[in-house]
């Protein structure tokens, strides 16, 4: 107990809370089961929406994150956004990397090609996003069950566009005490919560807390090429995608593996039931 | 009463045997992964192309880039180097091949099948002497070319041996241009 | 030698008895895969063989993933993500890994629970229990040392909730807990050594299988009628058992691949719905997730561990009698640990004379109990140590000792069994008709 009790004063702590509000243990949040088209045993990346992702990517979430664990020839990888070599090596010229073998081991920036990795976080507070879809579950419970995990999955890719979504007035109870830092978000759990939407039970009033990234998607951010919806769902749904795909490049060969596996196991199965069967048959005569 | 048995007993057999082979499917599939994972992985696959940036690279001059782990020695030669090389009659060669990875197999050792360029200036070749596998110094040596100090083998301003140890002429790796001052090695 | 009456090899070629008379493996490998088992073994009795598999499939793809990670601090989380991204099938054979974990322990526990409902842990058979127990230590020793190699978020303070339980211990704890550290917090010291104990303690535990085997190979397996295969001649105890290949060779392997299925749809469909998200953010010493939950299998006692605070009257007087060295926080590790010695005790605790609970009316019910109580303490594990959960976990924890030193010791006195079946052939001609020779059948044991 004492323990527990130890590393949530530390947890506190380190999240800089202020002193006063509650730990996210008892925040709920807002998550939105959006239908992405990777779901389901027989789901597929969508490469159009993966290919919208990284503009999106590019354009407004690579000012602050990194993707440290993705390489820029990912791009071209098939299952991926797909993007032809040509273009690969023009993306990745985009970026500088720091080349330790330059100038004689002095090292120095060079522009990046397809086997380096995309830059980590240019802002210490602002996570790398490479595995983000998996670091965070969208849904949990039932009563600390996880049976909404098994029917809906784990909910990464729809936390982050509900999150890119969630931003919304603050509520009322918030105004009556002293202002929060950052922004209030329906989906967020971790952040800071004022003491004057807490009840006397210690339950929120609100869903969600506060966070310190600014908004970042509005609707109509980004021109698409090929003329897709750019309102704000859309466009959370894009770069969702494009970052379960950055976390889980493999998820479509797994699944077919899995599905290859299930299958032939399946079968094999059969033959061992009926062998065991015959096999056992002198031996057991079912009692009429 | 025989009969029956011997018919139940092709049926039982094959039964038995689809099992066992099912089985040995089933098992293969799940032993191939695990002796598939020690081929080079895909970052190690993607380093087997690279691209150099040879704009620096002014006739008479070297650059020496590094290529799985090798190093490639990548030249830009002047008018008389490859007047020199053009001089050398076949004959003269110890190794009568190209060893470009580039043509076939027996295509011959002349200037032209050595050279990137259609004009003769680049020449692209491993770094590596082919009798230990020292690296060359260049520049050097009794033909203007290429010196390995380790076993004195000297290499020509095409990098053909012309006298030493070594028994092969500078392997030329897959290269091309990609544009004019980019090469793609492999 | 003790065991069953049964044929023997025999060498017949000159070969084979050149070979036999210098290394008789012909004839171990011969006597155990003929080895009389009884014919009455219902479906609890493929978890061995799963066990075995397990054990096989987490020591190949752990040498496989050894051969692209990295055991250092700045390193292991990105070779993990190497081998999810680069290695040529490293997704696949790491979510195995991951997950297999997960199947190792459902099959242990169910196995575990066998023996508990049939008194398989009963004599003669206390050092197979005994064996069983150490290996399940050693599996869970193994399991936590796992977890920490990706050095992901839980990991890394997994690992220091986790050696902070030695740290608890009177006097010395904190020296042990230094010791088992390499340094006063969790780094680069403990990744390394962990990784090396994670890849000797399987090939221990498969020592102990071997130990495991052979000790039941000589008392025999128990069954569902805890009734012992007649030993008096070969004949009698043919009519008890069947050879264990191919009768029940081919029954567990059909077992077996009916669990992977489930298990290979797992991997494929949601490999990560056993893990925790947190896992997948590095490592971190300044920030501790909020609520640090161990992995499933530990859950019932992690619960345990948590049960006991400082407010039980309990702990409050155990903490005075011995004038404090006992406080609530090493309690809770006594407990902890208690509740795998109480287990391990089981053959000592259980006063019946009847073996199997298929016989003993009043047993069934506590059993059940008890398995219901460990899938809510698993639950309660899971929750955060607020509200009202501390007090399931601390019935619950109750109950599990309770069980094992109240229960079970008075049931045997006060319980009245009925009488199992006088041979395990009566058990099962009473299910089964006999094929041929028209012996009468028994009455039915049921």
């Amino acid at each position: 107990m004492n323990m527990i009790r130890k590393f949530t004063l530390a947890a506190t702590t380190a999240l800089a809370l202020t002193s006063g509000q509650a730990i996210a243990a008892g925040a709920e949040i807002e998550v939105t089961d959006y239908a992405f088209s990777f779901e389901g045993p027989f789901g597929q990346f969508d490469q159009m929406q993966l290919q919208r992702g990284l503009q999106v990517y590019t354009e407004i979430c690579a000012a602050c994150h990194g993707l440290e664990y993705l390489s820029f020839r990912n791009l071209g990888d098939a299952g991926g956004p797909g993007l032809p070599e040509d273009q690969v090596f023009a993306y990745a010229e985009f970026y500088e990397v720091f080349d330790q073998a330059l100038f004689d081991g002095e090292g120095d920036f060079r522009p990046a090609t397809p086997t380096d990795k995309f830059p980590s976080s240019n802002l210490a507070n602002a996570p790398d996003l490479t595995l983000m879809a998996k670091a965070r579950a969208g849904f949990e419970g039932p009563y600390g069950t996880g049976m909404a995990q098994l029917f809906r999955g784990m909910g990464g890719a729809e936390y982050i566009a509900s999150l890119m979504t969630g931003y919304h007035e603050e509520p009322e109870c918030a105004l009556e005490g002293e202002p929060m830092d950052g922004y209030y978000n329906v989906a967020f759990a971790a952040g800071g919560f004022p003491e004057s939407c807490i009840d006397d039970n210690g339950h929120h009033m609100v869903p969600g807390s506060w966070i310190n990234m600014a908004p970042p998607l509005y609707g109509d951010d980004v021109d698409y090429a090929d003329g897709s919806s750019t309102d704000l769902e859309a466009v959370s749904m894009d770069v969702a995608a494009f970052l379960m795909w950055t976390a889980e490049p493999k998820m479509m060969a797994r699944q077919q593996a899995g599905l290859t596996g299930v299958i032939f196991l399946t079968l094999l199965s059969v033959l061992l039931y009926l062998t065991n069967k015959r096999l056992w048959a002198p031996y057991k005569n079912k009692k009429k | 009463m025989s009969q029956v048995e011997e018919h139940q007993g092709t049926r039982r057999d094959f039964l038995y045997y689809a099992t066992a082979g099912a089985g040995v499917v089933v098992t293969g599939a799940a032993v191939w992964p695990l002796v598939n994972q020690m081929n080079p992985s895909a970052d190690v696959l993607a380093l087997a192309s690279i691209r150099v940036d040879v704009s620096a690279v002014s006739p008479g001059t070297q650059l020496t880039v590094l290529w799985q782990g090798k190093p490639v020695f990548i030249r830009a030669r002047t008018e008389a180097e490859i007047a020199e090389a053009n001089a050398v009659e076949l004959s003269q060669l110890p190794d009568r091949l190209s060893q470009n990875a580039n043509l076939p197999d027996d295509a011959d050792a002349s200037d032209a099948n050595r050279a990137l360029s259609e004009d003769g200036v680049w020449l692209v070749q491993m770094g590596i002497c082919t009798h230990l596998g020292c690296v060359p110094l260049g520049q050097s040596g009794d033909f203007n070319g290429w010196f390995c100090p380790c076993h004195g083998s000297h290499y020509d301003t095409s990098g053909r041996i012309r006298r030493g140890p070594a028994p092969r002429n500078l392997d030329i790796p897959v290269a091309s241009f990609v544009d004019e001052t980019t090469i793609q090695l492999g | 030698m003790a065991g069953i009456p049964h044929d023997h090899y025999e060498p017949k070629s000159n070969g084979e008895k050149w070979l036999h008379t210098r290394l008789p493996i012909v004839g171990l490998l011969y006597d155990t895969l003929v080895l009389p088992t009884p014919k009455n073994l219902n479906w609890m009795w493929i978890w061995g063989i799963v066990l075995v598999f397990t054990l096989v499939l987490q020591i190949v793809t752990g040498i496989v993933l050894v051969m692209h990670y990295v055991p250092h601090v700045d390193m292991a989380f990105a070779s993990v993500e190497h081998i999810m991204r680069d290695v040529n099938g490293g997704h696949m054979i790491r979510y195995f890994h991951m997950n297999g974990a997960s199947l190792f322990f459902v099959a242990v526990y169910a196995h575990m629970f066998r023996s508990l409902y049939y008194g398989s842990y009963k004599a003669p058979r206390e050092v197979t229990w005994i064996i069983g127990m150490l290996m399940y230590l050693l599996m869970m020793g193994t399991a936590f040392m796992g977890y920490v190699l990706p050095w992901g978020q839980m990991s890394f303070h997994g690992t220091a909730v986790i050696t902070g339980l030695f740290g608890a211990i009177p006097f010395v704890g904190e020296s042990v807990q230094t010791w088992l550290l390499g340094a006063s917090a969790v780094g680069q010291p403990a990744l390394n050594r962990f990784f090396s104990l994670h890849y000797l303690l399987p090939f221990i535990l498969l020592g102990l299988t071997i130990v495991h085997i052979w000790a039941f190979h000589t008392t025999g397996n128990n069954n569902p009628t805890g009734v012992e295969v007649r030993r008096t001649s070969k004949e009698d105890a043919e009519k008890d058992t069947l050879p264990f290949w191919p009768y029940f060779v081919i029954k567990d392997l059909f077992a077996l691949a009916v669990i992977l299925v489930v298990f290979m749809a797992v991997v494929g469909f949601m490999p990560n719905y056993l893990g925790h998200p947190d896992n997948y953010i590095p490592a971190n010493p300044l920030a501790t997730p909020s609520h640090i939950v161990p992995e499933w299998y530990f859950l019932p006692f992690y619960a345990i561990l948590r049960a006991f605070d400082g407010d039980v009257w309990l702990v409050i007087a155990t903490q005075w009698i011995t004038f404090g060295i006992v406080d609530a926080k090493f309690f809770g590790v006594l407990a902890m640990f208690g509740a795998i010695v109480v287990m391990a005790l089981a053959p000592w605790l259980d006063t019946s004379s009847v073996r199997s609970g298929r016989y003993r009316p009043m047993f069934k019910y506590w059993f059940w109990l008890l398995v219901v109580d460990f899938f809510v303490l698993m639950w309660a594990g899971a929750m955060p140590a607020e509200g009202i959960y501390p007090y399931i976990a601390l019935i619950g924890s109750v109950y599990w000792f309770a069980y094992f030193l109240v229960i079970l010791p008075l049931l045997g006195v006060i319980e009245k069994p009925l009488t199992p079946p006088a041979t395990i052939e009566e058990d099962y001609n009473a299910h089964y008709a006999p094929k041929s020779d028209g012996t009468p059948v028994a009455n039915p044991a049921e």
